[in-house]
């Protein structure tokens, strides 16, 4: 018990002597962001800062109000947290600054990768990676004396055995919730086929090819063997399938990976048969059918110079490299933070970038895509209308919205 | 009552409701008929932790100087409104013209989301208001036969599925009807279908919406007419009685037309809601088969690019909706209102 | 009624029990499931695997070795401080109804005791904010609450939900007031009060039934309401509607959905106390002629 006492006295006092001597900052820094449990830790690290105020407003609203929340002058919030897909809303509108200087004064530890750079310029300073990939159930592939898919087609063959020997009636899971989730498991099964969205350069939309009739046939094929209900699945929902036992083979978030069995009551088949692997390939294409995701920070460009300085040095001190000392921080996420060792939940993200998976694009109209492939894929998922239809539907609605937002003439 | 008097009265409210209100849907009008300036778009290098590649980002500095030079954007007339996210004119006419059949012509339709969701949003609020009429009225009726003691009891747990929040509401009955679920299993049993799902087949997410807005809306038509039957003209009943009317003929010919005014009521605020029929969709995750014009906009403003030039558009054809479904119950507000003066 | 329901033929009577009691039952059964599910395990509660784990409580018992757990209600409500929300919905609620009622008092009076031609446009106006869907007025408020620094605090919220339930508490007090007989303020400004004064010396008196009823749907909209409040509040500002929300999580997120169960047990435990109490008030108030269109 003493000894105990003394350690943590001893941890608390280092603790605090870093704190105050790497972190004093001289202005406010408001923070808007995601609320997942790694994100909560940076904004808990920035808070550490002492010397002016460090708010955090972390929610999952947060696309709906950072947009607005940085455009007055003076910016609400000083830092964004974003991924790839939602950094472009920010530089759509303009809000974000570049980070050149700062990095040069205050960025020492950083890895070259962390770096968002566009144009030349850095925009962003990425802490965590994310990417989809296979989640399976090892004893049941092993009773079937199956190996782990690591194409769709091996997977549509092993769901068909697992039906077969009457293991499970859905093998298969899949976030295919109509919305976000269907259309990013298209964009997945669209790039695994090769497929690109637009014309390059223009944005013109190209999503009614072969590709993408082919990633819808795929995904349809595998929504024989998922839950009759899958249009209203989720990841939450997919998640909760795995656990109860349902399924033994799904496309995952790694983000998600580490927390999948450890929740209360989940049988203990499930738990020891848990396993992870890297992305399938489809249509023996070499890119894997899913997309790279990083979490990063951002500064907002309506604040002053000394504003930007202190968010900057107070988002440092959230990913700084100490953190990884940590057991639980080290579980949270498949950080990009230098001296990350990776965890064995983090397998599978890793693999999906070794194996040269491309990353969600940039594009300032991808959005708009993605949101008109979410609302008319649903028609073709059941059955209602040709893959080409689908297709097409997707092509005009995208178009109207683009033309609306001025990307299409 | 003055005007100078009334208007300190209604100042307050008046104040609000046009900050608040007013306001922002004059906002929302100049938006549905402006949109954004055309980005300039380049080519440029990015890095990204992964891999340094080519991709299209908007230049910053060109499309600064577009947006000071007008600030509220280009004006785009009735665009919006006429693309094919909204009332689709070109998509409706090529239809008209290549369907050879008029059920055709309605298939094609339907594929349009303004047309899709109208066709939901209209099948919901002429089923559910009728409905939830007929349903509160009954509940209403068999209550008031109750003895006093029961009559406390049995409002209390009526009124329930009113209170409850829409969102809270719908998710319980959502996790309820999965065919995993309780009430999933048991209409399997009682169809004797052990596939049976709900959430996977469009009428039945269609019924299942309707039920849960008869559901939640009809205590509120059961407790305005259980207040209304309280004040029933007890003599006329005693007269028709002594007449010798059946107990159908009563509630036929006294009681309805009693309750004539506040069936009215209900309708009128029923019909809006329902119009608007929103939590159920998000709750229930349905919108693969089911569509509303708040949907739209929720879709319209939750993407990572957020369309709200479109959002607006479809609000303002919204409350034109609100407005022409209501235009019945309006003209007989005027007639009222000019007879009392 | 009453008189006549004893001499109801026994079919009918009958009939109606079972009518009523299928009604209740249909009326409160998700409750009572909800309730009875709280106390188990995710997988219990939506009971995948088989259906009667959630009556068993199979993988509950396996995990905290009896068939109930409050692992739900204690993290909701100590390890994610669910209370700090229901103190914020309080006051929320409690402005929001002190506030429309104040100033939809006045309005709903004047309304009903002016005889021109502006009333009643007035009134249709109002009827016409009603229908504009919410979601699109808060989006219209964000870019000036930032600008202004408004946002993500209770007072916006309140006023925000104030305006949004004016229209309606307009119309159940305007017709409210004009069933009370004008003769009344009439005779007051008779004998010299002013118009003010003859309202709260002669009018407040009397209208209590209708206003009680007219806070309570007051108080329901700001209870339950979604949009305006996770648009509008800051997380540290929530209420419990968006905490409930938020407990669900996102795409690439872990939710607590046994949390968000808990969450929602608790938030609907007040509303049953509030028609427990207020039940006749409705009715009274209902009768008294606020809801004569």
């Amino acid at each position: 018990m003493y000894l105990k006492t003394l350690t943590t006295a001893g941890a608390l006092a280092v603790l605090s002597a870093t704190t105050a001597l790497s972190c004093e900052i001289s202005a406010r820094v408001s923070i808007v962001g995601n609320e997942f449990p790694a994100i909560q830790t940076v904004g808990a690290g920035a808070q550490e800062c002492s010397g002016a105020e460090v708010s955090t407003n972390l929610t999952a609203d947060h696309q709906q109000i950072n947009v607005a929340g940085m455009s007055g002058n003076p910016a609400e919030y000083t830092s964004a947290i974003i991924a790839n897909s939602s950094i472009v809303a920010l530089m759509n509108a303009d809000v974000i600054r570049p980070l050149d200087d700062l990095v040069e004064a205050h960025g020492e530890g950083l890895n070259r990768n962390q770096l968002i750079t566009i144009n030349g310029q850095v925009m962003a300073v990425a802490f965590m990676a994310n990417a989809q990939h296979l989640v399976y159930r090892a004893d049941v592939l092993d009773q079937l004396g199956l190996d782990v898919p690591t194409t769709y087609e091996e997977m549509l063959a092993a769901a068909e055995a697992i039906r077969e020997a009457g293991l499970m009636e859905n093998p298969v899971g899949g976030a295919y919730a109509a919305g976000w989730n269907l259309a990013q498991e298209f964009n997945n099964m669209f790039i695994g086929y090769g497929g690109q969205f637009f014309e390059p350069g223009t944005a013109e939309p190209t999503v009614n090819s072969e590709a993408g009739v082919q990633a819808l046939e795929m995904m349809r094929a595998l929504s024989e063997y998922m839950n009759p209900d899958f249009l209203t699945h989720d990841s939450n929902a997919t998640n909760a399938e795995y656990r109860a036992g349902n399924v033994a083979l799904m496309n995952m978030w790694g983000s998600r990976a580490a927390t999948l069995v450890t929740v209360d009551g989940v049988p203990q088949e499930v738990v020891d048969g848990f396993a992870i692997a890297g992305p399938m390939t489809v249509g023996g294409g070499d890119i894997p059918a899913t997309t790279l995701w990083w979490d990063g920070w951002t500064v907002a460009s309506n604040i002053s110079d000394e504003e930007a300085e202190a968010t900057f040095i107070a988002m440092m001190n959230g990913i700084r490299p100490e953190m990884m000392e940590d057991e639980d921080i080290r579980t949270q996420a498949v950080w990009l933070i230098p001296g990350y060792e990776p965890t064995p939940a983090a397998v599978g993200v890793f693999a999906a970038a070794e194996m040269g998976s491309v990353p969600y694009p940039m594009l300032p109209y991808m959005g708009l895509m993605h949101t008109a492939l979410g609302a008319e894929l649903t028609d073709f998922m059941q059955g209602n209308e040709s893959a080409e239809q689908a297709l097409a539907d997707v092509e005009a609605a995208y178009r109207a919205a683009a033309r609306e937002q001025g990307y299409l003439q | 009552m003055k005007h100078r008097t009334f208007f300190w009265f209604f100042l307050p409210t008046g104040l609000a409701m046009l900050l608040f209100i007013a306001a922002p849907i004059v906002s929302v009008v100049i938006q549905s008929v402006t949109a954004q300036h055309e980005p300039v778009l380049i080519t440029v290098e990015t890095c990204t932790p992964f891999s340094c590649t080519e991709e299209t980002t908007i230049d910053q500095e060109a499309t600064r100087e577009l947006r000071e030079a007008r600030p509220l954007g280009r004006f785009v007339g009735l665009d919006i409104y006429l693309d094919r996210g909204h009332l689709a004119v070109a998509e409706v006419a090529e239809a008209w013209r290549t369907s050879d059949s008029i059920g055709a012509f309605f298939s094609e339709l339907g594929d349009l989301p303004f047309y899709r969701a109208i066709g939901f949003t209209l099948t919901y609020t002429f089923t559910v208001t009728p409905l939830l009429i007929i349903l509160g009225m009954a509940i209403a009726l068999a209550v008031n036969t109750l003895t006093q003691k029961l009559k406390g009891i049995v409002i209390f747990f009526s009124l329930l599925p009113m209170i409850v929040t829409p969102l809270v509401g719908s998710l319980i009955m959502f996790w309820m009807i999965d065919n995993r679920g309780v009430l999933g299993n048991f209409l399997s049993w009682l169809v004797n279908d052990p596939d049976l799902s709900v959430k996977a087949s469009t009428p039945l997410m269609w019924i299942a919406l309707i039920v849960y807005g008869v559901w939640h809306s009809a205590p509120f038509a059961f407790v305005v007419f259980y207040a209304g039957l309280q004040t029933l003209p007890e003599d006329q009943i005693e007269a028709s009685q002594i007449d010798g009317a059946t107990r159908w003929q009563q509630v036929r010919y006294i009681v309805v037309p009693h309750l004539m005014p506040l069936v009215t009521f209900v309708a009128l605020i029923q019909l809006m809601d329902n119009f608007r029929v929103f939590e159920p969709i998000v709750g229930f995750n349905a919108s693969a088969h089911a569509t509303s014009l708040s949907w739209i906009i929720f879709n319209d403003m939750g993407g990572e690019t957020r369309q709200l030039s479109a959002a607006a558009a479809t609000s303002v054809l919204t409350i034109l909706g609100v407005a022409i479904l209501l235009s019945p119950v309006l003209v007989r507000t005027w007639r009222d209102f000019k007879g009392k003066m | 009624m009453a008189s006549s329901a004893l001499r109801a033929p026994l079919s009918l009577r009958v009939l109606t029990k079972g009518f009523i009691i299928f009604w209740l039952i249909l009326a409160a059964f998700p409750f009572i499931w909800t309730l009875w599910g709280s106390f188990k395990v995710e997988l219990d509660f939506f009971s995948i695997a088989d259906w009667t784990n959630a009556l068993t409580g199979a993988n509950t018992e396996r995990t905290h070795g009896s068939p109930f757990t409050g692992a739900g209600y204690e993290g909701a409500w100590v390890q994610e401080e669910f209370w700090r929300s229901v103190i914020n919905t309080f006051i929320v609620c409690f402005f929001v109804v002190c506030t429309s009622l104040t100033i939809g008092t006045l309005g709903g009076y004047a309304l009903s005791r002016s005889g021109y031609r502006y009333t009643f446009w007035l009134l249709i106006t109002a009827l016409i904010f009603r229908a504009m869907p919410p979601i699109t007025l808060v989006s219209g408020y964000l870019l000036p609450f930032f600008e202004w620094n408004v946002w993500g605090i209770l007072p916006t919220t309140i006023i925000v939900l104030v305006a949004i339930n004016q229209p309606f508490t307009l119309w159940m007090l305007h017709s409210f007031f004009q069933n009370i007989p004008k003769e009344l303020d009439e005779s007051a400004k008779v004998d010299g009060c002013t118009q003010f004064q003859a309202f709260r010396l002669v009018i407040v008196p009397v209208m209590w039934p209708g206003v009680i009823t007219t806070g309570l749907f007051s108080f329901l909209l700001a209870y339950n309401d979604f949009a305006v409040t996770s648009m509008l509040l800051s997380e540290s500002n929530r209420t419990m509607v968006p905490a409930i929300a938020a407990f669900l999580g996102t795409t690439q997120t872990e939710g607590n959905v046994m949390f968000a169960v808990a969450a929602v047990v608790s938030a609907t435990a007040p509303l049953f106390v509030l028609v427990m109490f207020f039940q006749r008030q409705i009715v009274s108030g209902l009768t008294a002629g606020a809801v004569k269109g």
